[in-house]
């Protein structure tokens, strides 16, 4: 594959048109298209207001409770025997996760654009409980997509969404998980476009919104950049995230982009193996394609149809990724590598056992990246791992691969 | 670029003073021969312009109806490169009738749009309905279309204000489809009188004819939207002749030809009033 020249920096992307490179863009039915240039200017200006920074601040501060601390694994750390691991803790930011940050700012935006319903979709259900919850919140209703099998296997947070207000529609299409979501959110949309705001729950979609989500997540880089300045006095060697739709990921990579002895890793769920097609590595094993109004790497077959993949982790059963991501896999500027179903179960369990933290199934593919390569690391160096949820929403699913019942 | 059918079509109808009826039906469902048989019966029961669906695994802007037939159709062994050969095949008796290749960018941007062109060229493909491509994406296939000389047939919806019309017609050539509701195929038919206020509205903008479609399901609805519209278009109720004479395993229970030649012929006597109701 021809790689594009590298650029100058890293962090300037995308476009006017929306595009990292050949990615992103704004593929979408003429019916949004309006909506979405409307956005765009929305998000422009508030970017700008340092009224709107001021209000997403205090509400970070406040209700969400940033910022998440960096926090030094020590038993984790021993037990690898190699480089220092620290956890970037979004498992603790209010309700469980990464997808908060996300939330807060966009209904603000949806406040500043005067709509009067939201509409989301979640695979593991972190970004149905987050949407649910800044719903309450700000006074809005909300109608939440899920795919079938995901309201089956996230059964605790299908709960916490009904009991924050939430409407749950199960989507039964294809496999039932995100993508379907997904579609389903998108027709929802294009018929109530008018009061209606889209609330994306990762770094993907059509134009702006990949970027207008990083630039919400990417609160989690940089604190992690600061802290551990603070903490080592020095950057991290690595830094290790899961990749479903892109957003803790992009999130915490954005602000160490430009610092080029920092390695980048960002780990897509490798399912059951990458000979077949029950995984969702669509970085490493699919080719570029468009959907869901961006082109990014897809899982697809011969024909360009979209194939369902797998994951043991819900949040990561999608088959494309943010197109921001696949323009850093091309620049070689991130190395984006699978970890299995068992490798991940297997990190979950000894996360839990030596750190006393349940994490995310989702996260626990990333921590499984750290304990590959912490080992043969030297005792001074670091690793900094993005802990992007905690796990509560996965025991069940975890006792069933366990052999056992709760 | 120079005529296709679909403009001398439309040239001839408005000769006619009738609107055109277009009829939307998914390719390969629920197998190759059966579909290619609705194809031919199509013009025979009174179409005038064929829309071929090519089905996608995530068709976005439809509804349960066509979600069902581009999965019947993708089950049954429908391909891009089958739906281009469907076409070829249907040319073979027919030089007249346009046809109309409408779906979704990845299939083509995965076939190679270069590649896609010249064999829907080949095929004796007219036009093109790309749904997820406006015209901020001009550049990954209306353009090149346009050079190769196939007629790249916009949407226009009721989100389309006057500020962004010229923009969204600008590069549409063959006919303007106007989307009757901010909505997905199959959904209940918007207010008519308003329907007719769009096609108006458009109308001031182009030369083009507008074709309006999302809806209209009976023969009725066809001359009321016929009144006004140059051409209307129905798919999901001519998706839905065929469903039903499915069984429960996907199985024929009768001839789906049959079953959509009797809608079609009905839809065709209703486009054929449409001026003379106006009129009266
Ligand atoms: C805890 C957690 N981590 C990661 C993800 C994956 O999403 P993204 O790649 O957008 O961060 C999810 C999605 O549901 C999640 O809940």
């Amino acid at each position: 594959m021809n790689k594009p020249a590298l650029p100058n920096s890293f962090r300037t992307g995308p476009n006017e048109q929306g595009m990292f490179g050949i990615f992103g863009g704004r593929f979408v039915a003429e019916t949004l298209m309006p909506l979405i240039l409307d956005l765009e200017k929305e998000w422009e200006a508030a970017k700008n207001d340092p009224a709107f920074k001021a209000e997403l601040t205090a509400l970070s501060t406040f209700y969400a409770g940033r910022p998440s601390k960096l926090y030094f694994a020590e038993g984790l750390t021993k037990h690898l025997g190699g480089a220092k691991v620290y956890f970037k803790r979004e498992d603790l930011n209010h309700t469980g996760s990464h997808k908060i940050n996300n939330c807060l700012g966009q209904i603000l935006l949806a406040k500043r654009m005067g709509k009067k319903r939201i509409i989301a979709e979640t695979g593991a259900g972190q970004h149905g409980v987050a949407s649910a919850t800044v719903s309450a919140r700000f006074g809005y209703p909300c109608v939440v997509y899920m795919g079938a099998t995901d309201v089956e296997r996230q059964k605790p947070n299908v709960f916490r969404m009904k009991l924050l207000g939430a409407e749950v529609r199960p989507v039964s299409a294809g496999h039932g998980t995100l993508k379907d979501a997904m579609n389903e959110a998108l027709r929802d949309w294009v018929t109530n476009v008018e009061d209606t705001y889209y609330l994306i729950g990762t770094a993907a979609g059509p134009h702006p919104y990949p970027e207008m989500v990083r630039d919400f997540q990417s609160v989690i880089g940089a604190e992690a950049r600061a802290q551990i300045l603070e903490q080592e006095g020095r950057l991290p060697d690595v830094i290790i995230a899961a990749v479903g739709g892109g957003s803790n990921a992009i999130g915490l990579f954005h602000p160490f982009l430009d610092d080029k002895d920092v390695k980048i890793v960002g780990v897509e769920a490798g399912g059951r193996g990458l000979d077949g097609i029950e995984h969702c590595a669509s970085m490493n094993a699919g080719r570029p394609g468009v959907l869901h109004g961006n082109r990014t790497y897809l899982l697809q077959n011969g024909d360009g149809q979209i194939l369902d993949g797998h994951s043991i982790s819900a949040g990561l059963d999608y088959p494309g990724v943010g197109p921001e991501h696949s323009w850093l896999r091309d620049s070689g500027r991130v190395d984006y590598v699978p970890i299995l179903d068992d490798e991940a179960l297997e990190a979950f369990q000894l996360c839990t056992k030596v750190e006393g933290i349940i994490p995310a199934l989702e996260s626990a593919h990333a921590i499984a990246q750290a304990m590959k390569i912490a080992p043969s690391m030297g005792k001074d160096e670091i690793v900094i791992v993005n802990l992007s949820g905690r796990g509560d929403k996965d025991v069940h699913t975890v006792a069933g691969m366990m052999g056992m019942e709760i | 670029m120079t005529d296709t059918r679909i403009d001398r079509r439309m040239a001839k109808l408005k000769a006619e003073g009738r609107p055109a009826l277009v009829t939307y039906f998914m390719g390969g469902d629920p197998d190759y021969a059966t579909s290619l048989s609705i194809m031919k019966a199509l013009p025979k029961a009174g179409a005038d312009i064929i829309e071929l669906g090519m089905p996608f695994s995530d068709p976005m802007a439809d509804g349960p109806a066509i979600q069902a037939a581009g999965l019947r159709a993708l089950k049954g062994g429908q391909t891009l490169v089958k739906t281009l050969a469907m076409a070829a095949d249907f040319r073979k008796g027919d030089d007249d009738t346009p046809i109309v290749l409408m779906g979704y960018y990845n299939p083509i941007y995965n076939h190679g749009v270069e590649r896609f062109l010249a064999d829907a060229k080949a095929a004796g493909v007219d036009g093109l309905i790309v749904v997820d491509l406006p015209p901020e994406m001009d550049e990954e296939l209306c353009i090149p279309a346009l050079k190769a000389g196939i007629n790249f047939i916009r949407l226009a919806t009721p989100t389309t204000d006057d500020k962004r019309l010229p923009k969204v017609l600008q590069n549409t050539s063959g006919f303007v489809y106007y989307v009757s509701m901010t909505g997905i195929t199959g959904s209940a038919l918007a207010d008519t009188a308003k329907v007719g206020e769009a096609v108006r509205r458009i109308k001031a903008h182009t030369m083009l004819p507008v074709c309006v479609g999302f809806g209209v399901k009976t023969a009725e609805q066809a001359r009321l939207i016929g009144a006004s519209a140059d051409g209307v278009v129905v798919g999901t109720a001519i998706v839905n002749a065929v469903a039903s004479v499915l069984g429960p395993k996907g199985e024929k229970v009768a001839d789906p030809a049959e079953a959509v030649a009797t809608l079609v012929g009905g839809l065709a006597q209703g486009v054929r009033q449409a001026r003379l109701a106006a009129a009266e």
